[in-house]
């Protein structure tokens, strides 16, 4: 209720009293006021209140936010992203050029024993030996009651065993979950592949990382989640592949020979459409390094690529090639080649006398070493050098192979006079079959460099040049004479023009000198030789040819016919036409009156 | 006026989180119809890469060389050689089928053309 501020009952009294009724009015007044002031300040502190609690509500939900996000695991978003779906392997497949898997993983279990869990130690040691002939029954039990709390036991095992397992029913045998890489194709182009093995490992999964080859190479890469699985795509063609792999099995069982090898390639773009080296493995059972005798001899070395080997007259070509591109001879030009070439105390000789004089053109159709030694040394050694580090032949090959950076050519320390001369017919400077069929590719490609690899290319990137299209041309026709006339005879395939140049070179001891009866045979083709497609190196170890009365052992005898049965066996798979041979161009045609 | 107000505010609080409850329910039916169709994805992958490698093994070249020998009599299947390649000179087109004889051509309309 309203106080009235001059209630007129007092101001009456306190007229009749004669004090002044002003005096109410103020203290009424003021009384209000006080009143009013005391509903105000209450209203205020409410109001703080509340904006107090809203702050604390506020702040106290950002701190609470900030402790769940900081107490919580990291989550993927599951509505928005669909990432985690197209991630099915830790490592990506390999395929070859045509998308056939050559490297793919299999999901499989490991087996893991915790002895403390165990009810019958003695009982599940003996029958996990029954399961795995390979384990050891007597040390398993030592080892499942003594006082060890984890061992492996098995990396991998297939489901059937991991049912024999469950089948003994035993809580102490455990299985892990374990990706397990696989080449389905076995040996083929095992070299190439290399192998993976388990890297860091724990219960629950374990690395796989590559131990050789591409694998190896492209470890990274294969195991990038990034890459979302997108497969390593390689530039080999598993069917003509596992074709030249056969052939040249074959090859190395009828020629008695240790060892070959054989790469394929693609001379314009360099692809490798098959590297192959003989005696080979399973990488799915990557054999361990041979730590006794030669490395050279064990399966796992890659002949093709680690092999430097002394070539042989295989070389003559690139000594021809720059005397012809230098214009320091003319196919025609007759070549001095009287023997024996005495230089110094070095005499050099050729396998038969073919001769006082040979045009240049006949120096490589019949191999000659005179010929090729006198064209080098009008060459001169410094141009030598600068051609054939031009060609790549002294350094590592650039292919994508973690053993190619280690195969570095062999080449004199010194190069003198002599060297010039016997690197020209390939002795002297060793190199890889793979330095080879790349070298080669440059000459008879029209002329430019081409990088060896391993990886499919979507285009191709012509290289620097080294010869002129012209010194290519008629590097082209004398390689195709040495098949027709030459040392290479067998080498003609009928549809396929092929043009090569065979090798022979002599081992050389590891005591130093050259074996008498121990060879290296070469023969580097490109096929169709009028228009080359791929150039063929293959190379057999230690061959000997011996359906004649005496052991044959030059390259025209073994690794020649071996390369023709590949060219026959490969040609068709990569899609090449036999054609009919561009005739030989009319010469002078008989005319009588 | 003003308790109508109340009123519909409460009513449509009411409205509101009864649809956030029906929303969330729904988002967590999906996430786990996701999660479900995610992991069979998974499984359907798993069984493809499985399935990839074996077609893969099967088809191994040694594999079916060796095959191939074993069913030479009844397959005969060589490899691939260079003569197997055809022309198309080579096929054998059937000829045209030969006009009926006994049907009048009449020479003089087709003026010296051939029928």
């Amino acid at each position: 209720m309203r106080t009235p501020l001059r209630p007129l009952a007092r101001i009456l009294s306190a007229r009749a009293r004669g004090e002044n009724p002003d005096a109410i009015e103020r203290e009424n007044i003021r009384q209000r006021h006080e009143a009013m002031r005391e509903t105000g300040r209450r209203t205020a502190a409410v109001r703080l209140v509340l904006i107090n609690a809203a702050f604390l509500v506020a702040f106290a939900t950002v701190a609470a936010r900030m402790a769940v996000l900081a107490a919580s695991d990291p989550q993927e978003p599951e509505a928005a992203s669909s990432a985690g779906v197209s991630i099915v392997a830790q490592r990506a497949d390999i395929v070859d050029r045509r998308g056939r898997i050559l490297a793919t993983n299999l999901l499989t279990h490991s087996l893991y024993a915790q002895p403390q869990q165990m009810v019958d130690p003695k009982g599940a040691a003996e029958k996990l030996a029954k399961i795995f002939p390979d384990l050891d029954a007597q040390r398993l039990q030592k080892d499942f009651t003594g006082s060890r709390k984890f061992l492996w036991i098995k990396k991998k095992i297939s489901p059937e065993q991991m049912q024999m397992i469950h089948e003994i029913g035993e809580p102490g045998l455990l299985f892990g979950p374990r990706e397990l890489r696989l080449y389905p194709n076995g040996a083929i182009a095992a070299q190439v592949l290399g192998g993976a093995s388990f890297g860091r490992e724990g219960v629950q999964s374990a690395e796989i990382v590559g131990v050789a080859g591409v694998e190896k190479q492209f470890d990274a890469a294969l195991r990038d989640p990034a890459n979302g699985g997108a497969p390593l795509e390689l530039s080999l063609d598993l069917t003509v592949q596992s074709a030249v792999e056969d052939v040249l099995n074959g090859g190395i069982k009828l020629m008695n020979a240790k060892g070959g090898a054989a790469v394929l390639m693609d001379v314009h773009t360099g692809e490798i459409v098959a590297l192959a080296s003989l005696p080979d493995f399973d990488p799915n059972a990557r054999p361990a390094a041979a730590t006794t005798g030669d490395a050279s001899d064990s399966p796992l070395f890659n002949r093709a690529v680690q092999g430097v080997y002394e070539l042989g007259s295989t070389f003559k070509i690139f000594a021809v090639a720059q005397a012809l591109d230098a214009g320091i001879v003319a196919p025609t030009t007759v070549i001095d080649t009287k023997g024996p070439l005495v230089w110094g105390k070095y005499r050099i000789r050729d396998f038969h006398n073919y001769g006082d004089k040979l045009t240049v053109t006949e120096v490589i159709e019949k191999s000659s070493n005179i010929g090729t030694a006198r064209i080098a040394n009008m060459i001169g050694g410094e141009r030598q050098q600068a051609f054939l580090g031009k060609l790549g032949l002294f350094d590592p090959t650039p292919v994508e192979l973690v053993e190619a950076s280690g195969a570095r050519p062999l080449r004199p320390a010194k190069w003198s006079e002599i060297t010039t001369m016997t690197v020209s017919y390939g002795h002297g400077l060793a190199a890889s079959p793979l330095h080879l069929a790349a070298a080669y590719s440059a000459m008879v490609n029209g002329g430019t460099l081409v990088r060896p690899t391993l990886r499919k290319r979507a285009e191709v990137s012509v290289g620097p040049r080294i010869i002129s299209e012209r010194t290519s041309a008629e590097i082209r026709k004398m390689m195709r004479l040495v098949v027709q006339h030459g040392t290479a005879t067998f080498g003609d395939v009928p549809g396929y023009e092929v043009g090569g140049k065979t090798g022979t070179a002599d081992k050389p001891k590891p005591t130093g000198g050259y074996y008498k009866d121990k060879v290296v045979s070469t023969f580097a083709a490109a096929f169709p030789i009028s228009d080359p497609k791929y150039v063929l190196v293959v190379t057999l170890d230690e061959p000997v040819e011996t359906s004649g009365t005496e052991p044959r052992r030059t390259a025209g005898w073994t690794a020649v016919p071996v390369g023709a049965e590949i060219i026959r066996r490969a040609a068709p798979l990569l899609g090449l036409r036999p054609a009919l041979e561009p005739a030989a161009e009319a010469g002078v045609i008989r005319v009588s009156n | 006026m003003r308790s109508l107000a109340f009123l519909a505010a409460t009513l449509a609080i009411m409205a509101l989180a009864f649809w956030a409850y029906r929303e969330n329910y729904r988002t967590h039916a999906e996430l786990a119809e996701v999660r479900a169709l995610r992991s069979e994805i998974g499984e359907l992958r798993e069984g493809l890469s499985v399935l990839r490698a074996e077609w893969a093994y099967l088809n191994r070249p040694d594999r079916l060389r060796e095959l191939a020998d074993i069913n030479f009599p009844r397959l005969g299947l060589l490899p691939l050689e260079p003569q197997q390649f055809g022309d198309v000179r080579q096929v054998g087109y059937p000829m045209p089928p030969l006009r009926d004889l006994s049907e009048p051509v009449d020479v003089a309309a087709l003026n010296g053309r051939t029928p």
